[in-house]
């Protein structure tokens, strides 16, 4: 499972191709993408669209009519209504989830990178432990013991990043702590935390951004992976994930139950995926890095 | 080569350590008792009571943790209250079902990388390289439980060619057996090829530009025996670790897709587990593959100083 390490690896892949470092209409269509997305899952409530948790027997796997753009699901819930307010969860704990990794991973990596030495062996030691287990499984037994809500998947799924993003900040930091600006900084004789805030952290900031949409992107991924085995937030609550997991039951009659949910997760995810990657790039200090 | 091994061991010691450690607060974070749990809501205070005493739930965590490890440390992960089969023989009997995925997974991946990765290497940049860079980036938004869909729909259902489920065991049907893993395996394998293929594409050009390869090209030999005998082997190593690391990763993409195409391996016993809120086996099955993912790691580190003896000189 791609897991927490694609974003790793999205790394080691995307930077050999310097043609993305420009902003082309790919990065503009996946910008769109999202913002489209978001906007719907915010604005959900206030659309005109039918409830995604009503039940009608009679129009189980309805086709697409006026009423019901996309159809209906095996339960005759509308499709499209349960497909944006399936992003609004899924997008709730793509986006918090990431956050607890940058504000935690961010802040232990920086203290590793500048301050070195014996903080440093503990930290990045600590880090090897949660990058032990393999992150579906600790995600899966976490959540199985704590109890499936939103909060828990969001806590569980942005501990599990926090490694990752230790690692970028602390790579960052490590490289900027020997340039010119921050040894004049320590000669006007400025004291550790205005160093770290003043002048690290603001150089630090983008490429951690960078590295969050990747994040997002990842955790899209592993709570979809929880939810389709039904481990993630309890029915009836729609979630891209479940709405997969449940449409595979029916892939002979009417795969689009499956299809729909997996399309929206893959053009999300691609979306976070290319934008993430062309700020990552743009970012990078090594001309055509790798 | 033994000092390496030492320093390496002394490392793996405490990082073992705490993920036992780690695992056994997982398992303590469960809200509520695990007495009431199996006993049912039904049991009275004094069975309750006498159930915590047998399983030393009375006493206090750190108490708990160190009765725990010295059992683990003596093969006895516990056993399920429900079929009371115990931890160790239930992952005895899954493992081999996981295993024979997992191998054929990263076969597959292997199998379709290394050509690839020969070709674009060779015309670096070229139509191919691109398009292939673009792919694996594609890949990286596909994750394993939407390509189990797309190829399920596609070959089970739509071309009818290959099973989506029933599995059997290899002894009782080799050949229903084989076919049961091509789907899971290819799956897989779609997930791991991409990554194979970037690491040793970028090795492979890399070695391509050595001084040895122009002498080879020099003294006339074959482009395929250049490339095949004198570039390969070196340009190899970050493959192999890579595909050490990718078992572990493996051991995650398994417990879907075990789930999906239901396979008894390790993955559906964890997720089986979890629906069955059998928590001693959940406890001891992730136990077992977190040490198994350290232990494979630390081989991997092992294989890669063999293979390149600058790591275990400590200059690389």
């Amino acid at each position: 499972m791609a897991a927490l390490e694609a974003g790793i690896d999205s790394i080691e892949v995307a930077s050999v191709a310097r043609r993305r470092r420009r902003i082309g209409p790919l990065f503009v269509v996946a910008a769109a993408w999202i913002v489209l997305i978001v906007s719907a899952a915010i604005l959900a409530g206030v659309l005109p669209l039918p409830s995604p948790t009503d039940i009608d027997m009679l129009g189980k796997r309805a086709p697409p009519s006026a009423e019901h753009w996309l159809g209906n699901d095996g339960l005759g819930r509308d499709v499209l209504s349960r497909l944006i307010y399936g992003a609004r969860f899924s997008l709730t704990v793509g986006l918090l989830a990431p956050v607890i990794g940058v504000v935690i991973g961010g802040f232990l990596g920086m203290m590793a990178g500048y301050f070195r030495g014996r903080l440093e062996t503990f930290i990045v030691g600590g880090m090897d432990v949660l990058l032990a287990f393999p992150p579906l499984v600790l995600a899966l037994a976490v959540t199985a013991y704590l109890g499936q809500s939103v909060a828990n998947l969001t806590l569980v799924i942005g501990v599990l990043g926090i490694p990752a993003f230790t690692r970028v900040a602390r790579a960052v930091t490590l490289s900027l702590s020997e340039r010119e600006f921050v040894t004049a900084a320590r000669a006007l004789g400025a004291t550790h935390s205005r160093i770290l805030l003043r002048e690290l952290l603001p150089n630090v900031a983008l490429p951690l951004l960078a590295f969050f949409l990747l994040g997002v992107a990842v955790t899209i991924v592993v709570e979809g992976a929880l939810s389709f085995l039904g481990l993630g937030v309890p029915p009836p609550t729609p979630s891209w994930g479940s709405m997969i997991g449940e449409g595979r039951e029916s892939l002979d009659i009417a795969p689009q139950l499956a299809f729909l949910p997996a399309g929206f997760m893959f053009a999300t995810v691609l979306a976070f995926n290319i934008v993430g990657d062309t700020l990552r790039a743009l970012t990078d200090p090594r001309p055509g890095a790798l | 080569m033994a000092r390496f091994i030492g320093r390496r061991l002394v490392y793996l010691l405490p990082v073992l350590l705490a993920v036992t450690l780690l695992t056994f607060l997982i398992a303590s974070l469960l809200p509520g008792d695990l007495a009431v749990t199996i006993l049912g809501d039904q049991a009275t205070p004094e069975k309750v009571e006498a159930l915590r005493a047998q399983m030393g739930l009375d006493l206090p965590l750190w108490e708990r943790y160190l009765r725990w490890l010295w059992g683990v440390a003596h093969g006895d992960l516990g056993r399920s209250f429900r079929t009371g089969e115990t931890v160790l023989a239930a992952v005895a009997d899954r493992l081999p079902v996981s295993l024979e995925l997992m191998v054929i997974a990263e076969g597959m991946g292997l199998l379709i990388a290394i050509p690839l990765a020969i070709l674009c290497a060779v015309k670096s940049g070229g139509a191919l390289d691109r398009f292939m860079t673009g792919l694996a980036f594609g890949k990286l938004s596909l994750p394993p439980y939407l390509v189990a869909i797309l190829l399920i729909y596609l070959f089970a259902v739509e071309l009818n060619l290959l099973p989506a489920t029933g599995w059997v065991p290899f002894s009782e049907d080799p050949i229903t057996n084989i076919r049961s893993f091509v789907l899971p395996g290819l799956t897989l394998a779609f997930a791991e090829w991409p990554v194979l293929m970037r690491v040793l594409r970028s090795d492979m050009i890399a070695t391509l530009q050595e001084d040895y390869i122009a002498m080879a090209k020099a003294k006339g030999l074959k482009p395929a025996r250049i490339l095949l005998v004198h570039a390969l082997k070196p340009s190899s190593l970050t493959l192999v670790t890579v595909t050490g690391i990718n078992i572990g990763r493996l051991i995650g993409g398994t417990l879907i897709i075990e789930t999906i195409f239901a396979l008894p391996g390790i993955g559906r016993l964890l997720v089986g587990a979890i629906y069955a809120r059998d928590f001693i086996i959940l406890q001891g099955v992730v136990l077992f593959v977190a040490v198994g993912f350290v232990i494979v790691n630390f081989i991997v580190d092992m294989l890669y100083a063999v293979l390149d003896p600058r790591i275990r000189h400590g200059r690389a």
